[in-house]
């Protein structure tokens, strides 16, 4: 055996050996963060201003008749806690879909517009047309495909820029949301404390009718999204080489803008524009799982386990009830800022 | 001979220039066009009044719905025209200062982090009097100014328009968290509270505009001193200092005349954006870069542009009304992508 050879083997083989160390590391991390999520879904369900032991949880999921805990936790914190998770894993798939697929983690959908285009149409159905929930669903994500493809022409000139994408979602974001404000000041039945609650994302008053459109559009689109998790993780190489590598790049690009619009426009119909989770959970994962490896599941997961906690925290932590949006708000801007602060020091690109 | 030869050189130069005369006619133009709409901002409203009843209102009458309306008209034009104003001349600055195109009160989180400072102080230190609240938002516009302007400058390459309008959206998002986690479990002061979310001009009274107008014109002096400075600072950092400005000296205080400007609108009228950001791109097509030139006439058109959005969310809407806020980011945006889409990639 040559000194080459031998050197060529153990290359290969740290390479298998990293490999394998990642996808271990990778599996874990989604294990871990599955059994958090259903360990923090069990204290809210359990947990409130009456305490309601694991039995009687289980009794109410099981359908029998508990007295007391079959309406607190059967029709108040039943639906409350599967919209936190439903929304979460919509918003972090959503998000984390948009963030690879333009190689940006500041091209989110709730930085660059889309979000605010479903939030605006949501406002706007729920106060003006006063429509139903499924109604709301659908009229949330039309908006919102045709804000991403409004901002994807405006940012075309001789190709798709990142930077300039993101500063023209910045633009059109601030038009919808004043489109959104302009919607809920003329709400005359509901005040102010009402609509800022709707506006930065709240799980108040959640009842079933609203959970259900949001747990098809995850039943249906997160495996269509899974589904193209290769074929985005090929797209990173660039769109000449992923081609080359057999991915019809264009199909893949569509077919991830509809469904991640799909999912994030119907969490926001049901729960609002929850802040940052889309932003924050693509981030978070990729620093849980390393480099390497599909970031979709574990950035879903991250984005349930965020709503979930961020719910509960913001119910019981402080002496008055807040929204989930303002405890991921206050948590993940602060967050985004610092994110901006460390890629300008290191001067990588944006 | 040397003449003939000096010529072409000369008028050349003179294109290039633009005439004074051209520059004054235009600012005459744009004064006249204001006085219209201040007018059209006096008698159009959601409701329909007689000639005869303004007239009695302008002398100061105020019995009968129609005096009644037309006398609340007269102290919102008189704040639409301020606060455009003041608004338009503190974007023109901060465009000169980060020698960015995308600088604007707004976009660059000033406008919030007033807000927020002003809400905090409601909330937790009882801060009533509308002096206080002008100076508590002079404070955290110049707090948010200089976060933003840091954070957005760090790295290669200094303040490019990308990073400083990234971190500015990013500070805008962190303080409306911030300010909506103080208002939303205080009903008491939601109401007082409102107008900080969306900007408007139409809760004005003379009182509340005599207490900001020593601020704003405090502000107009000390940007309108600094015009000079920021035409050498638009030459680059070195040149200037070659040509003997006091670079640091001239950055500070143009950008204090801005926050002061911006600030103190805020404190106001809530967070009005965009105007910073649309009037003095339109006006460097007609006057030119020449900040002697640009702020007066930024002034008038901001002016002219607030009060013709004032009186169209008006009109709109009747018998509702839309704030102004929000007209003008409807009109902005559209400008701010425009103006991102001509720049190139490289220059972002």
């Amino acid at each position: 055996m040559t000194l080459l050879d031998r050197a060529r083997a153990s290359t290969t083989d740290a390479v298998q050996h990293g490999r394998a160390a990642r996808a271990r590391r990778r599996r874990t991390v989604i294990v871990v963060l599955a059994l958090l999520i259903a360990v923090m879904a069990a204290v809210s369900l359990m947990a409130g201003r009456t305490f309601y032991p694991p039995a009687d949880v289980i009794g109410v999921i099981l359908g029998q008749d508990v007295p007391g805990a079959s309406f607190t936790v059967g029709r108040l914190r039943l639906p409350r806690t599967a919209l936190a998770v439903l929304a979460g894993l919509s918003f972090g798939l959503g998000g984390v879909a948009f963030q690879t697929m333009l190689r940006n983690p500041l091209a989110s959908p709730d930085i660059i517009g889309i979000s605010s285009g479903a939030s605006a149409a949501a406002a706007f159905a729920i106060v003006t047309l006063s429509l139903g929930a499924t109604e709301v669903s659908v009229f949330a994500i039309v908006v919102g495909l045709a804000v991403a493809l409004l901002i994807y022409l405006l940012s075309y000139r001789s190709g798709v820029a990142g930077t300039r994408l993101i500063l023209i979602g910045i633009g059109v974001a601030a038009m919808l949301d004043s489109v959104t404000a302009y919607v809920l000041s003329q709400a005359a039945q509901w005040d102010l404390q009402e609509a800022m609650r709707w506006l930065t994302g709240s799980l108040n008053g959640t009842s079933w009718p609203q959970v259900l459109p949001v747990l098809v559009a995850v039943a249906v689109l997160s495996p269509v999204l899974l589904g193209q998790g290769r074929n985005l993780a090929v797209s990173q190489l660039g769109d000449d080489t992923a081609s080359a590598l057999g991915v019809r790049v264009d199909r893949t690009r569509l077919i991830v803008i509809v469904a991640a619009v799909g999912l994030i426009a119907f969490a926001t119909a049901a729960a609002g524009p929850i802040a940052f989770v889309a932003f924050l959970s693509g981030p978070i994962a990729a620093r849980l799982v390393g480099p390497g490896g599909s970031l979709l599941v574990p950035a879903a997961l991250v984005g349930a386990l965020l709503v979930v906690v961020a719910d509960f925290v913001g119910q019981f932590a402080f002496g008055t009830r807040y929204p989930v949006g303002v405890v991921t708000g206050v948590l993940g801007a602060p967050y985004l800022v610092y994110l901006i602060i460390r890629s300008n020091r290191s001067g990588g690109s944006l | 001979m040397t003449s003939t030869a000096l010529a072409p050189a000369a008028s050349g130069a003179a294109v290039v220039r633009r005439p004074r005369r051209l520059r004054a006619l235009w600012l005459l133009i744009a004064a006249a066009v204001l006085v219209a709409l201040a007018a059209a901002s006096v008698a159009v409203g959601s409701r329909e009044v007689g000639w005869d009843d303004i007239v009695a209102a302008l002398g100061g009458a105020t019995d009968g719905f129609d005096r009644a309306a037309v006398a609340t008209r007269i102290p919102r034009t008189l704040l639409a025209v301020l606060a455009g104003a003041a608004l338009a001349v503190s974007g023109a600055v901060m465009q000169g200062v980060t020698r960015n195109p995308l600088a604007d009160p707004g976009i660059l989180g000033v406008n919030m982090g007033a807000s927020l400072a002003v809400v905090t102080g409601i909330a937790f230190f009882g801060l009533a009097s509308a002096s206080a609240q002008i100076w508590v938002a002079i404070v955290g516009a110049a707090v948010a100014a200089v976060f933003v302007y840091v954070v957005g400058s760090l790295g290669r390459g200094g303040a490019t328009p990308l990073k400083l309008a990234l971190a500015g959206a990013a500070t805008s998002a962190a303080l409306v968290s911030f300010t909506s986690a103080i208002v939303l479990p205080r009903g008491d002061i939601s109401d007082s509270v409102r107008s900080w979310q969306i900007g408007g001009v139409g809760g004005a009274t003379f009182t509340s505009i005599q207490q900001v107008l020593p601020f704003v014109l405090a502000g107009f002096a000390i940007c309108l001193l600094s015009a000079r400075g920021l035409n050498s600072l638009a030459l680059g950092d070195e040149l200037a200092a070659g040509l003997g400005e006091r670079v640091a000296l001239a950055r500070g205080g143009a950008a204090l005349g801005a926050v002061v400007l911006c600030g103190a609108v805020t404190a106001i009228a809530g967070p009005i954006g965009f105007v910073g950001l649309v009037v003095p791109h339109a006006c460097r097509l007609l006057v030119g870069v020449d900040h002697r030139w640009l702020l007066p006439f930024s002034a008038v058109v901001g002016a002219c542009l607030l009060t013709a959005a004032d009186i169209l969310g008006r009109i709109v809407a009747r018998p509702a009304e839309i704030d102004v806020g929000i007209i003008t980011a409807l009109v902005g945006a559209p400008v701010f992508i425009a103006i991102v889409r001509r720049q190139k990639v490289k220059s972002l």
